[in-house]
């Protein structure tokens, strides 16, 4: 028997029991800190839940705020501001976002390809505030208001970095044969684009949407500085007024954008500092709702694009 | 061994006098990528409604010269070719020809199965979109018709509002068949066509090849001699010469270049001895 057989058998079992000790120690160790990890997160969404869900009911969704120390009211014209702020970014944010995004995964390698993703870079980590800065200088200044125009704008700021970057990577991952597969029946290279790219991408960007929308409703600061909070936001009662005047459908549109708007983290803000109690509950209610609103946005592109998905294949 | 002195004089006139008329005619074909010459001097004559089989060690530009039929080399930056290819006489490298054109008469199929995420009916009916048919029951015909032609219609009939990816790899590549005879091409090029694919589904493909050659020319690059032993008419021997450029050195009828070859490279080739 050689020596290095000699030396190993006999202290074999030793060192098979320290290996399983260790085993044992750092298991419950990653273990421990993965249960660590996962308490923040659950103690937020349970206290929210605890806390908010007392004061939420039905009134809380369709009615406008009552003034301050009086009971009851809801937060309907929070709940229309953030809509009205969110469907305009994503007006603001998405054609542009697509084209810079198809344009920078179709020339990868020239100056402006790398400029647009050195640029979407930079700005994904420009602090929130300052996009509010200088949508309120750009906007709110120049037309002498705040406006959910203003508050649509800054957000749109926001999601453009998101958008770009999924957008164009989800184009890259489509495979070139599929491209090469369209140009060879003699499609033209935008047919192409629109008939099989960005099909055969859509869910990843679409993801994208949800995901940039999903952190733009939740974003308070630029908001202070844009739509500034308005809780007499009614866009029922902008429509009545605006039928009775006899006002075109621009004309209310406009009407709707073009005034301060109150949007649910705004409201949250408020409310958690005021000195009357039942606001301050009102406060955790909005937390709930804010929580609920962009839960169900991520749920609800999560389940439709997995039925796409297994659509496509079958 | 000089290389550029064995090309072209045989491989340049017709491979059999008296057979069909010549459909594509490749003249002082090279082609470059960027200042790299990719493929230099190819002379080939490509008779119509026969299989010409384009064989070779890898990387020798057999893709590449297939991919200028179509001039899907246009895709690849920095690609300039050189030469002329003639179909039915007219040159397709020339800038006043439309290369919309040319991919319609000249389809291709590619190394693995690419069907659209779209059902199997959009699948086939995508070319002929392209070409403004819109009508239905126009498009319903052509749908039907191309995949009979591909011999997959009984396969797929009661299936053709299902997504293109969900039958099997052969059936997919038989689909990409279906979406090239869709718009009625003279010529089909075959990249490797089987080579993603299992036997029974290879043999399948190389019977629907023999099917297909009573209306259209087709040119198949293939890895595998037995496939090309088994379904050309004709066989293009390429290989790279000292400065790394693809080169033809053989071009026969199928069985003169697989029994009697003229080129030792050839017979070695074939026979195993390397490649």
């Amino acid at each position: 028997m050689s020596n290095f057989s000699e030396l190993m058998s006999r202290n074999r079992v030793t060192r098979a029991r320290q290996r399983k000790a260790a085993n044992a120690v750092m298991l419950t160790l990653t273990g421990l800190v993965t249960v660590l990890a996962l308490i923040p997160l659950f103690w937020i969404i349970g206290y929210v839940i605890i806390r908010g869900g007392k004061n939420i009911n039905l009134d809380f969704f369709i009615h406008m705020p009552t003034p301050m120390g009086v009971a009851g009211g809801g937060v309907l014209s929070a709940i229309e501001g953030t809509l009205v702020v969110t469907i305009l970014a994503a007006i603001f944010a998405i054609p542009p976002g697509v084209l810079a995004a198809f344009y920078a995964a179709r020339y990868p390698n020239t100056p402006l390809g790398v400029a647009l993703r050195f640029s979407t870079d930079v700005l994904s980590g420009v602090p929130s505030i300052v996009v509010g800065l200088f949508a309120y200088a750009v906007i709110v200044v120049p037309m002498k208001h705040y406006s959910g125009l203003a508050g649509g704008a800054a957000l749109a700021v926001l999601m453009l970095p998101t958008i770009i970057r999924t957008t164009e990577e989800m184009l890259k991952l489509v495979p070139g044969t599929l491209r090469e597969a369209s140009l060879g029946l003699g499609a033209p290279e935008w047919k192409t684009s629109l008939s099989v790219l960005f099909p055969a991408a859509s869910s990843g960007i679409i993801t994208g949407f949800l995901l940039a929308l999903a952190r733009a409703t939740g974003e308070t600061a630029p908001l202070l500085m844009t739509a500034l909070g308005n809780e007499r936001f009614d866009i029922a009662q902008i429509i009545r007024s605006g039928i009775r005047s006899h006002m075109n459908v621009l004309q209310i549109f406009w009407r709707i954008i073009n005034q301060p708007v109150d949007s649910l983290p705004l409201a949250l803000w408020k409310y958690a500092q005021q000195p009357y109690p039942e606001r301050v509950e009102q406060a955790w209610a909005v937390a709930l709702v804010l929580i609920l609103f962009v839960l169900i946005i991520n749920v609800t592109s999560r389940v439709w694009i997995q039925t796409r998905i297994r659509r496509m294949k079958g | 061994m000089d290389m550029k002195m064995e090309i072209s004089e045989s491989v340049f006139k017709p491979a059999v006098e008296g057979d069909s008329p010549a459909k594509v005619e490749v003249r002082d074909l090279s082609v470059y990528y960027g200042k790299f010459r990719a493929l230099a001097d190819i002379n080939l004559l490509v008779h119509e409604k026969r299989i010409t089989a384009i064989i070779g060690p890898s990387g020798c530009g057999k893709s590449t010269l297939l991919r200028s039929f179509n001039r899907m080399n246009d895709l690849t930056p920095g690609c300039r070719m050189e030469g002329e290819i003639r179909l039915d006489g007219e040159n397709v490298l020339s800038s006043g020809m439309d290369v919309v054109n040319v991919r319609r008469r000249v389809g291709m199929v590619f190394q693995r199965p690419n069907p659209f995420p779209k059902s199997i009916f959009d699948n086939v009916a995508y070319g002929p979109r392209l070409y403004g048919i819109h009508n239905k029951l126009d498009l319903e015909g052509i749908v039907e018709h191309s995949l009979k032609s591909s011999a997959l219609w009984n396969e797929v009939k009661d299936k053709l509002n299902q997504s293109g990816l969900s039958i099997s790899g052969g059936q997919q590549q038989r689909l990409c068949i279906a979406r090239a005879l869709a718009v009625e091409p003279e010529v089909i090029l075959m990249d490797e066509p089987a080579s993603a694919l299992d036997p029974i589904s290879t043999l399948k493909i190389e019977e629907l090849m023999q099917e297909l050659k009573k209306n259209y020319t087709i040119v198949i690059v293939t890895h595998n001699m037995q496939q090309a032993a088994r379904v050309s008419d004709y066989t293009a021997m390429m290989m790279i010469d000292d400065a790394r450029a693809g080169r033809m050195i053989e071009y026969d009828a199928t069985n003169i270049i697989f029994t009697r070859p003229k080129d030792k490279r050839t017979e070695d080739y074939v026979t195993g001895r390397f490649g």
